[in-house]
């Protein structure tokens, strides 16, 4: 462990040069589009009733609060994962040095975890500005948030390490992130969507993310259907965390 | 013998189409993304939101995502790649040596730039008539407004991208462009709006363009769609002469 | 013409880049058919002078005439006459190796099916027939090197520009260049390169000058310059230990000494004559008569100094 310790510290410090820029992406982004989609179209959707129960932004929040988790994760195990193979070959400085690549993994895993952790933490509180918590079990789903995001940084990791051009990684982005974010419980209820599809969203993490923080924002969760939620989180994670270890080795070891 | 300036912007548009002839699945595969956000926020939102103007929501929007989709795909060329070969890939260094010059490649950037914009817009439009968003023959138009939009925003992202300096600048531009996309009557009506922040919305190059093209496919056109699409137009105007002098000064030093 | 048929003429030619003057008030002529090399440290002021008659870089002051028309005014008729091989590779690596032959020439107004058959030609030219169809990428220096040349003459350039052509490759493919550019020699276009190998400008050039500074230094054929600069032969002496004290030992017979950390060398028209007197007094580990080289004469010019 104290491996990955090392090649956990070496990405965040190279984050203290980058933190600026990124304070852009990963906070400010979700906020305007919470302003937007939330408040403003919540205007119209709203028009007097609550169809979705609870006022629009209220039933946004939640969701935005994953999918930005999501977001983060998605873009920092991308790229960057394929760069430290292909372009700066951080991971081979570090293999150099005394680390094995389960570490490498495992630390760049671990600095993922802690940029999702910072944004989504900083959102929670946003979201609390905004009225959208109604409870106290909110703040769980900031762990959930952060669990959410290993449950696409790890998979992900393991598709940018095999990936052999970085058209494939765009292509993640058009055809698994963005679609996710629009239809996996983020903006509208599931419910909404015609049945293979909504067998399809079950089945994402983003969903089992969206869906039992919404449930910990308004205060409605139940401990079975947590737990469902929370296993099948830590099982996508555990499953791309060995994808991920496997790919590293194919890259990095020949 | 001379060459006037511009005439030759056509031959770094042969160079674009010879590169994505081997890469046109990036090209295709950008079509998706509209169309994701028509049917979600269109038809799955849209259920929850009724009817806005007298018309589904999807019809609404659809526009709207027409109009923003041209402009993110114009900045997207003009800026992301053209930064990437003016400072990395050094491709205009190399054209420079040629009878090519600065006014060539803004040109002929520009030009690629709103050919991708043409593609997406065409590909757009025939489904969302198939779907039957489109409530007129007017529609038929939304395709070269979309082409008037893609000018406006390829003209000031070229601009734009002779001022980037590091990948990191690149917030800069997703610190203009974000805000717009979300906020330029996009989603719905400027009566959202206090009165006064409907005006300062009403500059914003996006909200124009959004009103031309949902003007077409709506059938509301008016004169005003006049000055809708002339305050593009100089704006991308603006933007090329710009970017001209500009890599002039940072290609001929 | 007023240049007296020169293909480059430059009186006073001059360039600044705000306080810093790159290119000092120099005066050359480049005749037809010949090669002319510009030699002198990092610094010197070469590629800026090598951009200016490329015209990508205006001239600060001065003239500057290029086959005989003027770079500010005339730009691109100038450089549809021109190849270029910049310091720097500038291929396009999202295409083929022919790709880049084809746009390139392209953007010289040639038709698609001139170039078909010119491509070809000039892989073969630059042997890389064999890479053709492969993307630019992973090509070795030397290759993408050779590559840059050939596109440099897709249009059949009367005159042809070259920033350091050989930097950063290995022996091999050093000589393999030279080679390519020694045909064109003899297909009578004319080369103007820079260099700081001086075994490339004796190789290539009939004449050169030696910049410093942003001023030319010295100016002739090789061989006038090391007549002129330097001895017919040097004697390099190196020792097992440290250096003996060698003042006075050579008096009269040496044209100069110079004592350097490692050996000490003796500028002679006749080595030979030296070596038993070396020997008797020094007592050398080692012994080397060889021909004066440009290198040595670019030393003694510009100093041993590093100059970046």
């Amino acid at each position: 462990m104290t491996g990955a310790m090392l090649a956990y510290e070496h990405w965040l410090a190279s984050y203290r040069r980058l933190w600026r820029a990124s304070i852009v992406s990963s906070i400010l982004n979700p906020i305007l589009y919470l302003a937007a989609l939330g408040v403003g179209l919540g205007k119209l959707v709203n028009h007097g009733a609550h169809p979705l129960g609870v006022s629009y932004v209220t039933y946004v929040a939640p969701g935005m609060l994953v999918a930005a988790g999501m977001n983060i994760a998605a873009f920092e195990s991308t790229w960057p994962v394929m760069g430290a193979i292909k372009w700066t070959r951080v991971y081979h400085a570090m293999l150099a040095a005394p680390l094995r690549v389960r570490d490498v993994m495992i630390g760049h895993q671990l600095y993922f975890a802690s940029r999702v952790a910072a944004s989504t933490g900083l959102y929670l509180v946003a979201l609390a500005a905004f009225g959208t918590l109604h409870s106290p079990y909110a703040v769980l789903a900031w762990p959930v948030a952060v669990l959410a995001g290993v449950a696409f940084s790890a998979p992900l990791a393991a598709y940018a390490a095999w990936a052999p051009k970085d058209s494939y990684l765009a292509a993640v982005f058009r055809f698994a992130v963005v679609p996710l974010f629009l239809f996996s419980g983020t903006f509208f209820p599931v419910t909404r969507l015609p049945e293979g599809l909504r067998q399809l969203a079950y089945a994402t993490p983003l969903w089992h993310g969206v869906d039992l923080a919404r449930h910990l924002t308004l205060g409605t969760v139940t401990w079975g259907m947590a737990l469902v939620h929370v296993a099948y989180l830590v099982a996508f994670a555990a499953a791309g965390l060995w994808l991920a270890e496997r790919a590293y080795t194919r890259k990095l070891v020949r | 013998m001379t060459t006037l300036a511009g005439t030759r912007g056509h031959l770094l548009f042969e160079r674009n189409l010879m590169v994505y002839r081997r890469a046109w699945l990036i090209i295709f595969s950008g079509l998706f993304e509209p169309l994701f956000y028509l049917f979600s926020l269109g038809f799955g939102l849209g259920h929850f939101v009724g009817r806005v103007h007298g018309v589904t929501y999807a019809s609404y929007i659809a526009p709207a995502l027409l109009a923003s989709s041209a402009m993110n795909g114009a900045i997207y060329d003009a800026t992301t790649n053209v930064f990437w070969k003016l400072r990395y890939a050094k491709v205009y260094d190399a054209v420079l040596a040629t009878p090519l010059g600065p006014a060539d490649v803004a040109l002929g950037e520009t030009s690629w730039a709103q050919f991708r914009g043409l593609l997406y817009a065409a590909g757009f439009i025939v489904t969302a008539a198939s779907l039957g968003l489109v409530h007129s023959w007017w529609g038929a138009l939304a395709l070269p407004a979309a082409v008037v939009v893609g000018f406006g925003f390829a003209g000031m992202g070229i601009a734009a991208s002779t001022f980037i300096r590091t990948w990191q600048d690149f917030d800069l531009v997703q610190l203009v462009q974000l805000p717009m996309f979300l906020f330029s009557a996009t989603f719905y009506p400027l009566s959202v709006y206090p009165t006064a922040l409907q005006w300062v919305v009403r500059f914003s190059p996006l909200y124009e363009a959004i009103v031309l093209v949902r003007s077409f496919t709506l059938g509301t056109v008016g004169w005003t769609n006049l000055v809708d699409a002339g305050y593009l137009v100089v704006l991308g105007a603006l933007g090329i002469r710009l970017a001209r002098r500009r890599m002039a000064g940072l290609l001929l030093t | 013409m007023p240049d007296g048929g020169a293909l480059i003429h430059a009186r006073g030619l001059t360039k600044r880049f705000g306080p810093l003057c790159a290119v000092d008030a120099i005066d050359f002529d480049v005749r037809k058919g010949e090669a002319f090399g510009f030699l002198g440290p990092n610094g010197a002021g070469k590629s800026s002078t090598m951009r200016m008659i490329g015209c990508v870089s205006p001239v600060t002051d001065g003239t500057l005439r290029v086959l005989g028309l003027d770079p500010l005014t005339d730009g691109p008729a100038i450089r549809g006459r021109l190849g270029v091989v910049p310091q720097m590779d500038t291929l396009d690596n999202e295409l083929t190796v022919r790709e880049n032959l084809v746009i390139y020439g392209r953007y010289f107004g040639l038709s698609r099916r001139e170039l078909r058959a010119r491509a070809d030609d000039l892989l073969e030219f630059v042997q890389l027939e064999e890479r053709a169809n492969d993307p630019v990428e992973p090509l070795s220096g030397g290759m993408k090197r050779r590559l840059t040349i050939a596109r440099s003459l897709v249009n059949d350039p009367e005159l042809l520009l070259l920033d350091e052509p050989t930097t950063g490759l290995d022996p091999q493919a050093r000589h393999v260049v030279w080679d390519r550019l020694f045909r064109l020699k003899q297909r009578g276009v004319t080369l103007v390169l820079t260099t700081h190998y001086m075994d490339e400008a004796e190789q290539l050039c009939d004449r050169l000058v030696i910049m410093h500074q942003g001023r030319i230094a010295e100016e002739g054929s090789p061989a006038e310059l090391i007549q002129r600069l330097s001895t017919r032969e040097v004697v390099e002496l190196r020792f097992a230990g440290d250096t003996p004290p060698v003042e006075g030992v050579f008096d009269g017979r040496v044209a100069r000494v110079e004592e350097l950390p490692d050996r000490v060398l003796l500028y002679t028209d006749d080595g030979d004559a030296l070596v038993p007197l070396a020997h008797e007094r020094l007592g050398p580990q080692s012994v080397l008569v060889r021909r004066s080289t440009l290198e040595d004469v670019f030393l003694r010019l510009t100093g041993r100094t590093l100059v970046d």
